[in-house]
């Protein structure tokens, strides 16, 4: 396996695997994260950090309902300030171990989301991710900014004139027509994209109560499920721009990891599948990437990124 | 069983962890603050292992099991969620996920157990457990006053040796549970300990065993969310409390 190489550079940052811990999934501390970083993660993402605190929605937040999971967590978050303090712990303890930190980040207005870059980027991340597509965080029309190209490539804009650290814009599957979406993001100076956050929202009703169990009623779908839809956006995505794209969304498998590579994915983000696999997850979809890589002759991620959109 | 929902052979049938409904059948007042629920319902689970138990429209929060068939929890009412709890009565329904978390492993000939308030709850389903495969169980049980003992029947009753301790001293030894384990320890040497109760408590436990070299485990509460070892919102130290715990063959180090 020595001759293999998985590492991939994005926006000058080197990864030594492809593999990217998600938003939202155990990025709650430096601890936590430092924990994902030596369980062999080639990149990790804290929690999305918005203006203030929130205390996000109470429970139930998250549901396994069979073919995938049901979260409605609602950003909590002690606040950018906070957050800094957190990151900067992170980056101290990620620094040794050569992972990068990628610190996500959200707000309720266009310049908000310059506030708030200009607050995280004190902590030195690696990379930058602009959360647009949270279900729960809506412009003033209602609509999350990653539903209109406009106000999707106005945040862009604001983040990247508030900071000269690289930006991975986060997109929605929940959109007509995603391509428009990453066009206007790579125009507005995006280093990357990152796709896709969770699909929906959806609702489970349990039966017997005769109403819905997340406590928000809805809420955006991950795991298994959505796999083929995460698949088909960064494809289109990557048939659009020409920035690097982070693939997320149904991965569980080193399997699914080169369905996302074979679409355009630079890496892929690891979401759900702590949950049904564990954080050892991290170490299991490296050897099975390896396994294929050896059995079909790939010795890098190179040699087969991209194949399922030529032709 | 560590990957829970992992499956991929095909055709297989969906199984979701929902909640799952069950009815009260018993209520049971134990102390001025904390009532059993007997449900009628039963799992496989294994002592230390927990619930989330669901009420709709109020909240879904974090429970030991008391029992496993029927299943069974003991509430301490100390806010809105344990409150609504409480007004629950025989025929009324709630929820829960679960069997949650990594429970205790049972080693030794001879064990005992330290509990601090509802930190019983867990440590009566390893008492029965223990009393199962034979062991000799000694129980250290400690509140604030003699009113608020919990469980001190039932201990006996599995056949458990008790000693109780009292804060203001109207019951048993005067003192905390943690000076009755320092004192039990040295006359008996149990082969291990077992301690659920407060964070501060825990750390006395930990303190007391580690000195003497006797092996320990502890269960510990964070504030949770998922239950399922995703949202990281129950980290203590890097581990997941919810699904690395809630019990530890040591205490974090920081926690
Ligand atoms: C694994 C586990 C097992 C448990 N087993 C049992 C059991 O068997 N029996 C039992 O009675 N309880 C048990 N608990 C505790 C139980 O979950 C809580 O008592 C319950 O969630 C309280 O909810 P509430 O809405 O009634 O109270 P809350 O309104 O949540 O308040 C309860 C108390 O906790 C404080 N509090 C609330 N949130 C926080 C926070 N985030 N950080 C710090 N303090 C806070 C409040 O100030 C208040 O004093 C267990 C907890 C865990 C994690
Ligand atoms: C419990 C949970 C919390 C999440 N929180 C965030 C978040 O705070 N910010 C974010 O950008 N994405 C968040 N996501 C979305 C994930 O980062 C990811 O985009 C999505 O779950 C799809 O990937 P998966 O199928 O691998 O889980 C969250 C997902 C889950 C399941
Ligand atoms: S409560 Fe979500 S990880 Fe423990």
């Amino acid at each position: 396996m020595s001759r293999l190489d998985l590492s991939v550079t994005i926006c000058g940052v080197l990864l030594k695997n492809p593999f990217v811990l998600a938003s939202g999934i155990l990025g709650t501390g430096a601890a936590i994260l430092e924990r994902v970083a030596r369980s062999g993660a080639g990149a990790v993402t804290a929690k999305s950090y918005g203006p203030g605190p929130r205390a996000g929605y109470p429970n139930p937040t998250v549901l396994d309902w069979g073919s995938g999971l049901i979260n409605a967590v609602g950003l909590p978050n002690p606040g950018v300030e906070v957050g800094v303090g957190e990151l900067l712990e992170t980056k101290e303890r990620l620094r040794p171990l050569g992972v990068p930190l990628i610190a996500s980040f959200f707000a309720d207005t266009v310049k908000g989301y310059g506030e708030v870059a200009r607050t995280i980027a004190q902590a030195g991340p690696d990379l930058l991710e602009i959360n647009i597509s949270c279900p729960n965080v809506e412009d003033e029309f209602g609509q999350p900014f990653a539903a209109d190209p406009r106000a999707a490539a106005q945040v862009t804009l604001e983040v990247k004139r508030a900071t000269s650290l690289p930006a991975i814009v986060k997109l929605s599957p929940n959109v007509a027509d995603i391509k428009a979406i990453a066009r206007a993001v790579e125009q507005a100076g995006a280093d990357a994209i990152s796709a896709i956050n969770t699909l929906g929202p959806g609702m489970v009703i349990d039966i017997e109560a005769g109403r819905p169990i997340l406590a928000h009623r809805v809420g955006g779908i991950s795991g298994p499920a959505i796999r083929p839809i995460a698949v088909r956006c960064v494809y289109d995505i990557c048939s659009a721009v020409s920035i690097p794209v982070i693939g997320i969304g149904g991965v569980l498998r080193g399997q699914d990891a080169v369905e996302m590579i074979m679409a355009g994915a630079s890496a892929v983000g690891i979401g759900s599948a702590v949950y049904y696999r564990g954080p050892g997850v991290f170490k299991r979809l490296e050897v099975e990437l390896s396994t294929y890589m050896e059995a079909h002759g790939y010795a890098r991620l190179a040699d087969f990124r991209g194949v399922a959109l030529e032709g | 069983m560590d990957t829970p929902g992992w499956r991929i052979s095909g055709g297989s049938p969906l199984r979701d962890r929902l909640p799952r409904v069950a009815t009260v059948a018993r209520v049971i007042p134990e102390t001025s603050k904390v009532t059993t629920f007997v449900l009628d319902a039963a799992i496989k689970a294994r002592p230390g292992q927990f619930l989330m138990v669901w009420l709709p429209g109020v909240n879904e929060k974090p429970f030991s099991i008391v029992c496993p068939d029927p299943l069974t929890i003991t509430v301490a009412n100390v806010g809105n969620f344990t409150a609504a709890l409480h007004r629950l009565v025989p025929g009324e329904r709630l929820w829960y996920r679960g069997a949650l978390g990594r429970g205790f492993r049972l080693s030794g000939r001879d064990i005992l157990l330290v509990a601090g308030g509802y930190g019983a709850a867990p440590l009566h389903f390893l008492a029965l457990a223990a009393r199962d495969s034979g062991m000799a169980v000694r129980v250290a049980l400690g509140a604030r006053a003699q009113e608020d003992l919990l469980f001190p029947g039932r201990f006996a009753g599995l056949g458990c040796r008790v000693w109780t301790c009292t804060e203001d001293g109207s019951f048993g030894e005067s003192g905390l549970v943690t000076d009755l384990l320092q004192s039990l320890a040295d006359q008996h040497r149990p082969g291990s300990v077992y301690a659920c109760g407060p964070q501060a408590m825990l750390q006395a436990v930990a303190g007391i065993c580690e000195a003497r070299g006797i092996p320990y485990q502890v269960s510990m509460e964070r504030y949770m969310r998922c239950g399922m070892g995703l949202c990281g919102s129950c980290a203590v130290a890097g581990r997941r409390v919810c699904r690395d715990g809630p019990v530890f063959s040591r205490l974090p180090p920081g926690s």
